[in-house]
């Protein structure tokens, strides 16, 4: 096996079966994967697609899956400029540390030099980041409604 | 958060991590390469960037590789920068890399 070309970690607040269903849930992804939905059965040879607006964005083969611990998926871009790209792989791996998961992410077998490899590190960090605030602080972003209107809700 | 903002404030591990953006999956011995450093002093610093999670460890066959781990600087700039500042700050600095190249 080549060595891998990117590796990334993060710590998350959380327990695995919820870091589970938030890379894997369409209406999770959504929230903190800048608007893409993803479906699939997630059983080991199935097809699954990440979609923006209803639009193909990304797709593959998963390739692992053993919830709550390891997913892992091919990964090939849909727009015409990764047409000549390698398909690549992703692997997640979810370990619990007692209150927090240790989440491994290898993106691996990528083109040098290519429009995937550019393009995902600069992506990655910030999905990982966003699923972070998302699974942690329950919202990402969201701006709080003042106190006075929250009280108006439930008067 | 301390963490990285502590292995941050060095210039010797901005290196190290400067290097690591160039060339993913480096070992100490290729970290080491044509830098003013000690061997001794290279591995202290890591070990500090290890532990702020700015740099991953990974083995490979008989190797460590050091891989840069960006995610907590986002995490910093997810803090205090919301999503809807993100497009904007994106353009300026795609604006300020360009006109940045256009000078050299």
């Amino acid at each position: 096996m080549s060595k891998p070309e990117f590796i990334y970690v993060t710590y998350i607040e959380t327990t695995p079966e919820e870091l589970w269903q938030a890379l894997t849930d369409g209406d999770f992804t959504e929230r903190y994967w800048f608007s893409h939905r993803v479906a699939s059965d997630w059983s080991v040879g199935s097809d699954y697609r990440f979609t923006l607006e209803g639009e193909n964005r990304l797709e593959g083969k998963v390739l692992i899956s053993d919830p709550p611990r390891k997913l892992a998926y091919t990964w090939k871009g849909c727009a015409e400029e990764y047409r000549r790209e390698r398909v690549s792989r992703v692997t997640f791996d979810l370990e619990p540390r007692g209150e927090i998961v240790k989440l491994t992410l290898t993106h691996d077998n990528l083109d040098e030099a290519g429009v995937t490899l550019r393009g995902i590190s600069e992506g990655w960090p910030m999905v990982l980041a966003s699923l972070k605030s998302l699974l942690e602080n329950g919202q990402i972003l969201g701006i709080p409604r003042p106190i006075a209107a929250q009280e108006a809700i439930r008067a | 958060m301390d963490d990285v903002f502590k292995a941050l404030a060095d210039a010797s591990r901005r290196s190290l991590l400067d290097r690591l953006h160039a060339k993913n999956g480096q070992t100490l011995n290729e970290l080491c390469e044509g830098l003013a450093m000690t061997r001794q002093a290279v591995t202290k610093h890591l070990v500090i960037l290890e532990e702020a999670n700015l740099v991953t460890t990974y083995r490979h066959g008989r190797e460590k590789l050091h891989y840069l781990n960006p995610v907590p600087i986002h995490q910093i700039g997810e803090r205090w920068i919301k999503k809807f500042e993100r497009g904007k700050l994106t353009a300026l600095s795609e604006l300020k890399r360009q006109l940045e190249k256009r000078d050299e």
